[in-house]
């Protein structure tokens, strides 16, 4: 629990930022101001100003609430329809679960940034596209993390106790059996957001996810690099907060693992 | 044998499989892909146009037919041309697929000659210096997505010391030197997450491996330190690094399209991107196709060599 603490603060103090957004008196995030294109810090402006004299410091915390919205989102959609796949899958056994899991397993088949690109192309850019991709390519993790972990504990005692006292069978789901399988659910939950924040920042970066003039970080990199000599500064910020953020969430995903599974935790001293 | 016969038809039919959700893909999205084609602005194509479009993709014919034609076209190797130039898709890809082949081979050997070598070393001498260090170094360097590394690559050494070039490519032939001078940084920023991936893995193998019964008998007899780690350690714990490695493929696959934008390499990115932005169907398609067969091809390697390595996995 201890090593719990500081990639938690961390991580919580991240997504505070990223939910106070509006209500810290940040400058408009897409206000275009020429004049001040590629301004220096100033009182008014901390981090100075883009290419377009829209103000860095806004830009970043807005597009902080961005990709974390758009990671949050689709990690979390995977995971209720991968957990729940992964859990049918193994409680009912029959061919039909076999068959939903196995067709999971084809999203495997794509590298995950060619499967967006394929969907992109479909649907066209924007964080829903994002946020529908990113969960369908998480969804094989949650499945098969949830599918193993049911089938090791729904041969327990507790479980035929459950039967026994005649529970029904949601809630022996619910209420037995999915309480006893969410450590490992949660850690595969940490690791899907830091991946959907690296893929989502990443395809932002190649013009292919948010829309400008919207603010995301991998959107700032990518401005960022057309003033490269002007000003390198400008790639340094955003490359930093995303940095941070995905350094912070693996680190809570370590932690989590280790307080989850104490043998792994041993293991890696 | 028989395990490699039974291997290659599931990376058959995994290839078969992903050709056949691309083609449903394309076919099931909503709305016609040719008037979504040329709608352009919000301004409605002119119907005569949309239904010549319609004619030449094939759009008119039952679902059945295209399927099959689609299905003829890959067995010839004919992936169709591109709606934007007419091009066809196999020729750009011919072209282009040797360049990314390159970097995925250049980035990878890298990662492995030393994430290898470190995991096992560090795992050797757990808890010490070296192994601190490449650890924090590792978790850091996993935490930095690969366009990040790239672009601060170029920031930090082409813009600011000016001791590499900021991109760009050159023939092999034309300029040996040149050539691998600017495949350098575009193939270490590739190789960066594979290298701690494969640091933690045979870090963590090594570590299971080290405590065991025939180790401690291949020490006990005397043998030369050198051998008992390569023969007797490295040999069993190379296994689980082959899994990771298939494994990490994907991702590496997906950073080589944003290390080849980073750094203009005139990989399949170049067209892939304009083809995404263009909705020039039969390129993404084609491009799509080609890398997935890749990484299930490379899959199926690593799958072979564990096999190859391990001969419980054979029978399994």
């Amino acid at each position: 629990m201890k090593r719990l603490a500081l990639p938690a603060t961390l991580v919580g103090v991240i997504v505070l930022i990223a939910l106070l957004a509006p209500f810290l008196g940040l400058p408009d995030p897409v206000r275009q101001d020429v004049a001040q294109r590629l301004a220096l810090p100033s009182p008014g402006s901390p981090l100075g100003r883009d290419e377009f004299g829209r103000d860095v410091l806004a830009r970043l915390i807005w597009g902080g609430r961005t990709s974390l919205s758009v990671a949050f989102a689709a990690a979390l959609i995977a995971c209720a329809i991968g957990t729940t796949l992964g859990l049918m899958a193994a409680w009912f056994r029959g061919l039909g679960g076999m068959l939903a899991l196995g067709s999971t397993d084809i999203i495997l088949c794509f590298p995950p940034v060619l499967l967006a690109l394929l969907v992109v192309t479909l649907a066209g850019p924007g964080s829903v596209t994002l946020v529908m991709v990113l969960s369908v390519l998480f969804l094989p993790g949650f499945a098969r993390v949830t599918y193993a972990e049911v089938q090791l504990v729904q041969e327990l005692e507790y479980v035929e106790a459950a039967r026994a006292i005649g529970a029904t069978t949601p809630r022996i789901l619910l209420r037995t059996i999915l309480p006893n399988v969410a450590g490992p659910i949660l850690v595969q939950l940490s690791l899907a957001v830091a991946a959907a924040i690296v893929l989502e920042s990443g395809l932002s970066f190649l013009g292919m996810g948010v829309v400008p003039p919207a603010p995301s970080w991998g959107l700032m990199i990518r401005g960022a690099r057309t003033t490269l000599e002007q000003a390198p500064q400008l790639l340094l910020w955003p490359c930093a907060a995303l940095t941070l953020t995905i350094f912070a969430i693996n680190l809570l995903c370590d932690a989590l693992r280790d307080t989850v599974d104490p043998r792994t935790a041993q293991k890696s001293r | 044998m028989n395990f490699v016969l039974r291997r290659v038809a599931l990376a058959l039919a995994l290839v078969w499989i992903v050709a056949t959700i691309v083609f449903i893909a394309i076919h099931l999205v909503p709305g016609d892909p040719a008037e979504l084609l040329l709608s352009t602005g919000g301004t409605a194509p002119d119907p005569a146009t949309v239904a010549q479009l319609r004619d030449r993709l094939g759009l008119d014919l039952p679902l059945s037919t295209q399927y099959l034609a689609f299905l003829q076209g890959l067995l010839r190797g004919d992936l169709g041309t591109s709606l934007v130039d007419d091009y066809p898709v196999l020729d750009e890809i011919a072209l282009r697929l040797p360049r990314t082949l390159e970097l995925i081979a250049a980035g990878t050997t890298l990662a492995i000659l030393i994430g290898v070598p470190a995991g096992t070393w560090a795992a050797l001498n757990r808890g010490g210096p070296f192994d601190r260090a490449a650890s924090a170094t590792a978790a850091f360097v996993l935490a930095i997505p690969v366009f990040v590394v790239g672009t601060l690559l170029i920031l930090l050494l082409a813009q600011t010391l000016r001791v590499m070039p900021a991109g760009g490519y050159v023939p092999f032939a034309r300029n040996p030197g040149q050539h691998l001078l600017l495949l350098t940084l575009p193939a270490l920023a590739i190789a960066k997450g594979l290298t701690a991936v494969l640091f933690r893995m045979t870090r963590s193998s090594v570590l299971d491996v080290v405590g065991q019964d025939h180790v401690r008998t291949a020490r006990a007899k005397g043998l030369h330190p050198s051998r008992v780690v390569l023969r007797h350690i490295l040999r069993n714990a190379l296994s689980p690094v082959l899994t990771v490695l298939g494994l990490h493929m994907g991702a590496l696959l997906g950073g080589t399209v944003l290390v080849e934008y980073v750094f203009n390499w005139p990989g399949l990115s170049t067209p892939l991107l304009r083809a995404v932005e263009a909705r020039d169907y039969p390129m993404v398609t084609g491009i799509i196709l080609v890398v997935s067969t890749l990484f299930l091809t490379i899959n199926l390697i690593t799958d072979l060599l564990r096999a190859a390595l391990d001969p419980r996995i054979r029978t399994a």
